[in-house]
């Protein structure tokens, strides 16, 4: 299903219609996400993929035209990149451990200390929350200076633009 | 949209439910899915929800632009001030234990500081792009 809504989205060159199959999208990730018992992340992509985004891209939309031109060139180039990389990435998850395998390397490293110490030493029983806020704090804390940093650089952007508009220095 | 009264009468039904949502998500992530990057992501949508149905002027006077700046340097300055905590009160960096009477109340204590950081961050970041989009918007409207 979410690969016949990515050639929806390809083929189609009404924008206001790709924003809204971008939003199906995303809803369809979440489910797949929640059926992988990835529930924090399955929210995650509701909410920001399906929900935040979609109403940036409308906001975008509303700034420009409603239809995608039609390509100068034929699309041959960059659809044999795409396909060499999809095709470098499926050869690559082969060598990956199989899914859910208890024996995978990233479920003997730090991942039992986790699991077996994490309720009784922070006292969360959510191993996510446990993880993300508190052995992995700096991490957390670097991804919220990275939204941080996003959210200065568009200020940084887009004040500019609207200063010279009004014709503030000239 | 201001003229469509569905819309305004389900907005005013539907926003303090999301909002609240947001604040469960928030405060239930110790033991449900969720954290403080899915509550800000809500609560900003839930400000967003509003400046669709009543307009962006409306809004603003909800969340001003000064609060959503603030919030925008204030959430990283929360999260980063929880670890100067813990070392003024002689832990490591971002080191929790130290924090309440013992270890397992000053993690809690940690992690809700830290995902109030983290919401408060996202939140204003996202209100404060929507806000900029939308603002662009109306420049040209007005150009044209």
């Amino acid at each position: 299903m979410m690969a016949a809504v990515t050639l929806v989205i390809a083929g189609q060159r009404n924008l206001f219609a790709v924003v809204i199959l971008f939003g199906i999208y995303s809803f369809l990730m979440a489910t797949v996400l929640v059926a992988l018992d990835a529930v924090d992340v399955a929210m995650t992509e509701a909410s920001v993929g399906a929900g935040i985004s979609t109403v940036l891209m409308l906001s975008a939309l509303h700034l420009s035209k409603g239809v995608e031109i039609k390509p100068l060139h034929k699309p041959l180039l960059p659809l044999l990149v795409a396909v060499a990389t999809g095709a470098a990435l499926v050869y690559g998850t082969l060598g990956l451990p199989a899914f859910s395998d208890p024996d995978a390397p990233i479920h003997r490293h730090v991942v039992p200390r986790y699991i077996h110490d994490g309720p009784r030493e922070t006292g969360v029983p959510n191993i996510v929350t446990a993880v993300l806020a508190s052995y992995r704090g700096y991490d957390t804390l670097g991804e919220t200076t990275v939204v941080f940093t996003a959210g200065i650089g568009v200020i940084a952007l887009l004040r500019r633009v609207r200063r010279r508009k009004q014709g503030g220095r000239a | 949209m201001k003229d469509y009264l569905v819309l305004r009468v389900i907005a005013k039904l539907m926003i303090p439910f999301i909002l609240l949502f947001a604040l469960y998500v928030q405060f239930h992530s110790d033991f449900g899915p969720g954290g403080g990057f899915q509550a800000g992501v809500i609560t900003a949508a839930a400000i967003i929800f509003y400046a669709i149905i009543f307009g962006l002027p409306a809004a603003r006077a909800v969340v001003p632009d000064r609060l959503v700046e603030t919030m925008v340097a204030g959430g990283v300055l929360l999260y980063a001030g929880v670890g100067v905590a813990g070392l003024l009160l002689g832990g490591n960096y971002l080191d929790y234990f130290v924090l309440g009477r013992d270890p397992v109340a000053g993690q809690h204590r940690g992690i809700f500081w830290v995902e109030v950081g983290v919401l408060v961050t996202v939140a204003g970041v996202m209100l404060k792009i929507f806000y900029m989009f939308a603002d662009r918007g109306l420049d040209t409207e007005d150009d044209a």
